[in-house]
């Protein structure tokens, strides 16, 4: 194909793609004292005077603060729970000979195609029945134990060399020293992936949250008060469009950091 | 001997959280979230710690018979058009990329942003572009396809909405295949292209005849995902329609939710009913795919 229309298609693709939020970006940058609309094309999507107000006015009207604090929590804890279950789980299942392994792997990996339709009805009813309704603990627990980080760290834990972990338990050493002291430090790429992947799907959760949270709303994630603030009667374009740059801020900062390992990890999936 | 018993009471020890969790939150609501469709159990009967009732099949017939589930459900289904439009673009744009030219990384990472996006804030700034006077209306009426007069918001509207939150869903998920379609690509041996090219075969032969049939499990994979992630949509529509207008975006995930969680009496035992018969129709319709591709691939 010719280079000339393989970039003019490349870059139609990407105006596609990125255009909410090249237009979003704008109107975050709006200075809306002169009186602008957001509708106002094609001005609004070069704005004349560029200002950061907006950035201060939903942080101080709409108690972003809270919600940013609220997203960090919940994600913070999910990363936490996931590394922690997944990589105590997976040493064993791939390191070890115990009456039930084959079991226990397949009953993992069944979680992978049981339809889930019914599943959030009846995690809310046992949310409410243990008093975790409308907690940040009601939100992360159901998602921590997954195949997904289960798998990962598995593979990752089948390529460590058996002679490390020979000399070790010579040595004396527990296994929790073993996971904690060999393991880890040796499968920090896939610890990391499974971090960054989990950081940005909790980051990114809506429903789940929304149902969990939905009579705690100070205790809600940015994700889901974005539309909150959207629904308010105070309706400010300028101030929504600046909370939703807040938002995607630390996900698209994670992405660009560690993008080779995102598509790589996503190429793997195939492989 | 000894040594193995240790080692298996370590490892139910480092195993039990990940069992417990997976136990509680997977297994146990999708045993008794099959049980429940079976039986009368509404938010009441749960606030006064009263045992579901068993009723048969009567959920069943409520959830077939009501015209909404019927929509709901039908609506599902038409959704389904977004897992062609979704693939063939998605492999189109993984053969855009696939070429090593100056600058291409970047495209790539910029097709894969929209994937990582909440659907959240998608709402937020496609409502922007399907509004009334949003840009949507102003590009048609750039290229003269429309006049002011004629503008309406694109998901206010009951012939359109659909089709914008279906777009919002397109939009979101053709980086995603993109991606696995690339891989699929790049372990396609350069020799085989090669030997195409000195016979003589053209670029679009040589998609046809080397590309997409080693593409097949790719395809096939993809086609999957798809059809099941069409099927069970709940959130795009949730944040951008809430179902309306007219119900003519209501989905049949969308009626489980509402059922368990909206209106005056919850009601767990329906909902479940209805859960259950998405999940028999995706179920059923993941089968069909894979019967689709592999007799493809006999031929």
């Amino acid at each position: 194909m010719n280079t000339a229309l393989r970039y003019l298609l490349l870059g139609v693709i990407l105006i596609f793609a990125v255009f909410p939020f090249v237009w979003t970006l704008a109107i975050a940058l709006t200075d809306k004292t002169a009186g602008s609309s957001i509708y106002a094309f094609p001005q609004s999507l070069l704005p004349r005077r560029v200002t950061l107000h907006n950035f201060v006015d939903v942080y101080r009207t709409f108690s972003l603060g809270k919600y940013l604090w609220n997203s960090v929590v919940i994600t913070g804890l999910t990363v936490a729970g996931t590394l922690t279950v997944s990589a105590l789980a997976a040493y064993p299942l791939a390191r070890f000979r115990f009456p039930g392994r084959e079991l226990i792997f397949g009953v993992i990996v069944l979680t992978l195609v049981l339809p889930s339709e019914t599943t959030f009805i009846v995690n809310t009813l046992t949310l409410k029945n243990l008093g975790l309704l409308g907690t940040h603990a009601g939100v992360v627990m159901p998602t921590i134990a997954g195949a997904f980080g289960i798998f990962l760290m598995r593979q990752a834990f089948l390529a460590v060399p058996a002679a490390l972990l020979e000399a070790a338990r010579l040595d004396g050493a527990s296994e929790l020293t073993i996971l904690t002291r060999i393991m880890l430090p040796l499968t920090r790429p896939s610890l990391a992936a499974l971090g960054i992947f989990t950081t940005v799907t909790t980051w990114n959760a809506y429903f789940w949250p929304m149902l969990v949270l939905s009579g705690a709303p100070d205790k809600a994630p940015l994700a889901v008060a974005v539309l909150k603030l959207k629904g308010q009667f105070n309706y400010d374009p300028f101030n929504i469009a600046a909370g939703a740059i807040i938002m995607m801020l630390p996900v698209l900062l994670v992405f660009l950091a560690a993008q080779r390992l995102f598509l790589r990890g996503m190429e793997g999936a195939v492989k | 001997m000894q040594v193995h018993w240790r080692q298996s009471l370590m490892s139910y020890t480092f195993l039990a959280p990940a069992l417990i969790l997976l136990a509680v939150f997977t297994f146990y609501p999708l045993l008794y979230g099959a049980y429940l469709g079976f039986t009368e159990y509404n938010g009441a009967r749960f606030a006064n710690h009263l045992p579901p009732q068993w009723v048969g099949l009567r959920n069943f017939e409520t959830v077939l018979g009501d015209p909404l589930f019927r929509t709901a459900l039908g609506n599902s289904v038409k959704y389904l058009l977004v897992v062609p439009a979704l693939q063939v673009a998605s492999l189109a744009v993984a053969v855009l990329v696939a070429k090593n030219i100056p600058g291409i990384a970047l495209f790539r990472a910029a097709y894969y942003v929209p994937v990582i996006t909440s659907v959240s804030l998608a709402a937020v700034m496609w409502e922007w572009v399907f509004n009334r006077e949003g840009t949507l209306n102003w590009l048609l009426r750039a290229l003269h396809l429309t006049t002011p007069e004629a503008a309406f918001g694109w998901l206010n509207n009951e012939q359109w909405a659909f089709w914008a939150v279906m777009l919002v869903t397109f939009w979101r998920g053709f980086g995603y295949y993109m991606v696995l379609y690339l891989a699929g690509l790049q372990a396609i041996p350069e020799e085989l292209e090669e030997a195409a090219i000195l016979d003589g075969a053209s670029a679009w032969q040589r998609f046809w005849r080397v590309t997409v049939p080693l593409m097949r499990p790719t395809i096939l994979l993809c086609s999957l995902l798809s059809t099941i992630a069409a099927l069970r949509v709940l959130e795009e529509v949730l944040v951008l329609t809430n179902g309306g207008p007219l119900n003519s975006t209501y989905t049949a995930l969308m009626y489980v939710y509402a059922k368990a969680f909206q209106g005056f009496d919850f009601d767990y035992g329906l909902a479940s009913a209805a859960g259950l018969v998405v999940a028999l129709v995706a179920l059923l319709l993941s089968a069909l795919n894979f019967r689709f591709f592999h007799r493809e691939e006999q031929a």
